[in-house]
Order: structure tokens, then C-alpha cells, then sequence
């Protein structure tokens, strides 16, 4: 066992570093306070591939693994949360769906464009009335001759308005799964932006990650044609859990990001700031404080490394399972988040409570990945049934 | 069209300097980076390749490790790498520098030949002017701006408040600065890629009609008498004032000081 990278990932990260300090870092305030998407910097990201890391180059991605993916959300999320997330979702809730589950038509069709950011993704399977209860959907497809007639709506959709393709689950039947009792078919589709019947509903004011455009999605008899269904009929549950399975990894690397960044800068706060005389880092609660934060985060660390490569050994073998590694890393990497930006909010005092510090901010963007992409609870569920099977 | 592009792997001077006792630079214990200069002659050449569809080979003279720079630069989109690395090379100035490039050189094909205007590291800017003399072919040094013309390269280059507009028929030098254009970033798969080449590795016997008393410590004319890191200076004092109140504060402290 060998905890070093190699060389190759190694300059993968210090590519990706570089970038988020040149790049992201001077604009991740402003998008926080004006909410608005940080077009320029996706183009940017596209332009360097970051839009299709683990997509094969056959596709027109860049062939890497999903361990150096990982470390990219990583290095964005450090210095920006937003910028974090809107790669991660394009990429495992909408590339590696179609990648996964897609025809070699629909592969050929969306993948080139979505692997060179020159058209954005998102997947839509969260409703008002189906969070963590998947199966409590109520967007419904019925199929008209050679299309597909999609009614309902999906919010918290990241990504939003800024997408062009989107991975979408809808309702198309009831299967009776044992005498009497029936559970919903679901099966996803991938719609494009601008199919009739397809619009924007709210855009989501939130407490974090504000620039990831966030937004309800409307379908009004939106008409699909019946070769845009994603896999097979009914398949749609097994798409959704496999995806997010992939999804998680992408959020833990967040939350490994916004706790990391949020330790770097407290580390380099408390150095500074001083009190009674000498250097909150001279005292031995700060000492205390920060070991206990570096350690949390180095845990998540090799945890979201763990689950990266666990993946990418699924991408070789299709036997390895990679979901309840995903789990104990998004479950980890969140906590630690959460807590990590909790004490760098703490160890800035009053002025780690200002927008002036960005560990306010991180405060902030940390929480959601307690939430989205299967909140702590549902982790716990999917680990612990692995545990008791 | 066939572009060379010497690179080099210098000192990332934010990782701080160290020094063999002999007083040359101790690369082998610092941290590295691609020379600026160099990493815009290498765009400069990658644009040339986007737009012409040139091959870009990369040149290196250094330890084992500058391997990392040549890489760096295929995973930028350079074609071809070769480091030039032999314990009789180290120690040299720029005119052994320019003679084992030189020496190299004379094994590749190129149209053109693009090195930096200097590194960060020695900031000399003799290497690139030395070796197109050993090659005999034209130089043009302080590239601000490069394009390609037919069997030509029209420079622009920058002279103090202005610039020259020079047109040199290749096969020719340039040597660029790094005003010359934004380098591009890697990508990912680049860097992947760049992991799978091989990197072509000569030693002195690869060299083409080059002494060896022009090589190396040996054979390098400049002898460093001494060389130190950066004194560092106090953080200073910070205040605070408006503008008026400032003015009276610096001319306090300097008569303070007996400066006026």
C-alpha cells in the first residue's frame, strides 16, 4: 500500500491548483455575492479540459481517471465552492450517466459536447415530494407514437438554467412487485434545453454555493423523442442510485476542498492575528484546534482518494462495487467540512463572521454537502446496510 | 514546418534559494519551474502548431529531474521531448550552455529555433543570441510579437519605447519574452499523455562537433566569485494617514534618518 501519488497526478494537481489560485480564487467572493454564474471561468475550465476529465478520449474527453477528477473539484472547491460543484455535476450526474448507460448513438450525440464544456449538464430526479424517497416521484412520461410525453417538475437542480443537456427521471409506469403491491417504474431520458414544454421555473435563493445557478425545471407535455430515453424502460432507479453512487465522489472531493481551504487560511490567520501580545497560533488551543481540523481533513482525504480509485477499478471491472466507499467518503468529507469551516469561523472571531473572510463563506457552502447528492442520514443508511446484508 | 524550443528548468524562486559551496545554484534541493521566457516562446510555438500544424520538439540541458519541465511542456501540447543530461555537462555557463545545446541542435531538423530571452535563474539572455552564432543562422532576440510568413518569421521586437518590425528567413532564432502571449494551461489528458511518451535522452557522445573543452565547469569561461540569497529585509511599518498626513510623516522619518 502506497499513499503517495504518482507523478502524472501529482502534476495534475499542481495543474489544478494553479488554475483555482489564478483563476477561480480572485472571482469565488463576487460570485457568492452577486449569485451569478461564473461563465468565463467554465469556459475557461472547458478550454482546459476540465469539463471531461474521466470521459475516454474516444468521446472527446480527456481519458484521465477519476481519481484526478476528484482531485480537480478538489483544488476548485478550496478556493470556491460553486466553482466545485458545477464541474462535479456536469460531470458525474450528467457525463457519466450517458457514458455508462448511453447508446453508442447517444454517446457519440452529447458526449463530445459535454466532455469539451462546450454544452453544460445536469440531472434532474429531486421534486418537491421526492428527495430521498426516490420512488415518490410524480413526473410522468407516457410515450405518444415516437416520442415521449414528460409532465411534472424538478427542483434543486444544479446547474439549472445554465445547461443545455439534461438527465431526467420521470414516472412511465407501476409494476407489481409482489401480488398487490406495486411500486413506480421510472426511467430516464435525456432532454435537451429548448424541446418545446421544456422551461424554468424559480431560481433558488440559497444559503450556499450561490453562483451554481440552481433552478426548478417545468415540463408542460414536453415531446421527447422516444431514442433520448436513457437505458432501458424501468431502468431509471438503478440509473439514478448508480449515478449518484459516482456523484457522491464528486461532492465528498467538494467537501474535502471547502474544508481544506478553510484550514489553509486559518492556518494563516492565526499566525498572524494576534492577542495578549503574540500569535493566536502560539496558543495551545489554536494548536489544538488545528491538528484536530488537519487530521479530520487528511481522513477525508484518503477516504475520497479511497472511493476515486475504488471507481476507477469499476471502470476496469464491472464486479467491483464502489458504493459504500462513495458513501463513507461523502458522509466523512461533509462532517469534516462542516466542522472544519465551524472552527475556522470560530478561530477568525468576529471577523471570520464577515464577508470579508472567506471562511464565512465556506461556513456556509459547506453545509450543502451534508445535504444534496443523498443527505448524511441516506449515507449512513447505505452504509450500514452493506454492514447488515 | 519544424520548431525547437529550448526550455529550461529553473528555480521557482517562492520556494526559496540554496547554493552548492562551490557557489553555483543547488537545483537538485529547489524547488522547479518552466522559465517564463521559455514557457511563452513554447506557446508561441504551440500557436504556430495550431495554426500551421508544425511539429514542436523540446530542448533541455540538465539533471535527470529536468525530465519534469519536458513533460510539462508535452503536456502542454509540445510533440517531442529531449533532455541533454551528463555529469561532464554540469556546472556550465552560458557559453558551455550554448555549445551542448548547439551540439544538440545539430542533430535535429528545424525551420525554427525559439529559446527565451533569458532565465530567471542566471538572467543573462546570452544563450539564445550564442547559440544561433554556432549554428550560423540569424537571431532575433526580444520577441514581443511572431508570426510566420512563407519561408520567413516577422518579429516584432522590443526596443525600450518602441518596437522593431524584423523579418528573418528561416531556418533563424528567436528568442522571446514573456510578454509575448499567455501561456496556455495543460490539460489533464495532456499530462496523462505526456506520461506515457518517452523522452529521448542524449549524453555528451550524442553532441555533433563540439570539444569537449568548451563543456561543462571546464570549460566554461565565468567563474562565480560569489553568490547569495536575497538579503531579507524587515516587514517594515504599516500606517495608516491621509495623503497630507502622510507626506508629513515620510519627510519626518527621512530627515529623522538625516536622509534630507
Amino acid at each position: 500500500m502506497d499513499f503517495t501519488l504518482d507523478k502524472k497526478h501529482e502534476m495534475a494537481r499542481s495543474l489544478f491548483r494553479e488554475f483555482a489560485e489564478k483563476e477561480v480564487k480572485p472571482l469565488a467572493q463576487e460570485v457568492d455575492e452577486t449569485e451569478e454564474f461564473p461563465r468565463a471561468t467554465v469556459e475557461k475550465m472547458a478550454k482546459a479540459g476540465f469539463m471531461g476529465i474521466p470521459i475516454p478520449k474516444e468521446y472527446g474527453g480527456q481519458g484521465c481517471d477519476i481519481l484526478t477528477y476528484a482531485m480537480c473539484v478538489e483544488e476548485l472547491s478550496k478556493v470556491c465552492g460553486t466553482t466545485g460543484v458545477i464541474v462535479s455535476a456536469h460531470t458525474s450526474l450528467c457525463c457519466d450517466p450517458i457514458l455508462t448507460f448511453g447508446t453508442e448513438e447517444q454517446k457519440q450525440k452529447y458526449l463530445p459536447d459535454l466532455a469539451s464544456g462546450r454544452r453544460i449538464g445536469a440531472f434532474g430526479l429531486t421534486e418537491p415530494g421526492a428527495g430521498t424517497d426516490a420512488q415518490g416521484q410524480q413526473t410522468k412520461a407516457v410515450l405518444d407514437g415516437d416520442e415521449w410525453v414528460i409532465n411534472g417538475s424538478k427542483i434543486f437542480i444544479t446547474n439549472g438554467k445554465e445547461a443545455e443537456v439534461y438527465v431526467i427521471f420521470a414516472v412511465t409506469g407501476m409494476i407489481e412487485k409482489k401480488p398487490g403491491k406495486f411500486v413506480k417504474e421510472i426511467t430516464a431520458f435525456i432532454v435537451e434545453k429548448g424541446t418545446p414544454g421544456f422551461t424554468f421555473g424559480t431560481k433558488e435563493k440559497k444559503m450556499g454555493i450561490r453562483g451554481s445557478s440552481t433552478y426548478e425545471l417545468i415540463f408542460t407535455d414536453c415531446r421527447v423523442p422516444r431514442e433520448n430515453m436513457l437505458g432501458k424502460q424501468g431502468q431509471g432507479f438503478k440509473i439514478a442510485m448508480h449515478t449518484l453512487d459516482g456523484g457522491r465522489i464528486g461532492i465528498a472531493a467538494q467537501a474535502l476542498g471547502i474544508g481544506e481551504g478553510a484550514l489553509e487560511r486559518t492556518i494563516a490567520y492565526t499566525k498572524e492575528r494576534k492577542q495578549f501580545g503574540r500569535a493566536i497560533a502560539a496558543q495551545q488551543n489554536t494548536q489544538f484546534q488545528l491538528a484536530d481540523m488537519a487530521t479530520k481533513a487528511q481522513a477525508a482525504q484518503f477516504l475520497v482518494y479511497k472511493a476515486a480509485c475504488t471507481k476507477d477499478q469499476y471502470t476496469q471491472d464491472h464486479k467491483t462495487s464502489y458504493g459504500v466507499e462513495a458513501a463513507m467518503a461523502k458522509l466523512y468529507a461533509a462532517e469534516m467540512a462542516m466542522e472544519v469551516t465551524t472552527k475556522a469561523v470560530q478561530l477568525h472571531g468576529g471577523y471570520g463572521y464577515t464577508r470579508e473572510y472567506d471562511v464565512e463563506r465556506m461556513m456556509r457552502d459547506a453545509k450543502i454537502t451534508e445535504i444534496y447528492e443523498g443527505t448524511s442520514e441516506v449515507q449512513r443508511m447505505v452504509i450500514s446496510a452493506a454492514l447488515l446484508k | 514546418m519544424k520548431i525547437v524550443v529550448c526550455i529550461k528548468q529553473v528555480p521557482d524562486t517562492k520556494g526559496g534559494v540554496k547554493f552548492n559551496p562551490d557557489g553555483t545554484l543547488d537545483r537538485a534541493a529547489m524547488m522547479t519551474i518552466m522559465n517564463p521566457d521559455d514557457k511563452a516562446g513554447l506557446e508561441a510555438a504551440l500557436r504556430l502548431k495550431d495554426e500551421y500544424g508544425a511539429e514542436v520538439t523540446v530542448l533541455t540541458m540538465g539533471l535527470p529531474k529536468a525530465e519534469d519541465v519536458l513533460r510539462e511542456a508535452l503536456a502542454m501540447g509540445a510533440d517531442k521531448g529531449v533532455l541533454v543530461t551528463d555529469r561532464v555537462l554540469g556546472g556550465a555557463d552560458t557559453w558551455a550552455t550554448s555549445q551542448t545545446l548547439a551540439g544538440a541542435l545539430r542533430n535535429m531538423d528545424y525551420d525554427l529555433i525559439i529559446t527565451g530571452r533569458q532565465a530567471i535563474d542566471g538572467d543573462t539572455a546570452q544563450v539564445g543570441p550564442q547559440i544561433s552564432e554556432h549554428l550560423n543562422i540569424p537571431v532575433i532576440s526580444y520577441a514581443q510579437n511572431l508570426k510566420v510568413e512563407g519561408d520567413s518569421v516577422i518579429v516584432e521586437r522590443q526596443f525600450d519605447d518602441r518596437y522593431h518590425v524584423l523579418k528573418a528567413k528561416m531556418p533563424c532564432l528567436v528568442t522571446a519574452l514573456a510578454e509575448l502571449n499567455e501561456p496556455r494551461y495543460m490539460t489533464p489528458g495532456g499530462i496523462f499523455d505526456a506520461f506515457d511518451a518517452e523522452i529521448t535522452v542524449w549524453g555528451r557522445a550524442d553532441l555533433k562537433d563540439v570539444e569537449d573543452s568548451n563543456l561543462g565547469l571546464k570549460g566554461s569561461p565565468t567563474q562565480i566569485a560569489k553568490a547569495s540569497d536575497k538579503v531579507r529585509k524587515g516587514a517594515g511599518e504599516k500606517v495608516n494617514l491621509d495623503p497630507a498626513e502622510s507626506v508629513d510623516y515620510i519627510v519626518g522619518k527621512l530627515k529623522e534618518k538625516h536622509v534630507i
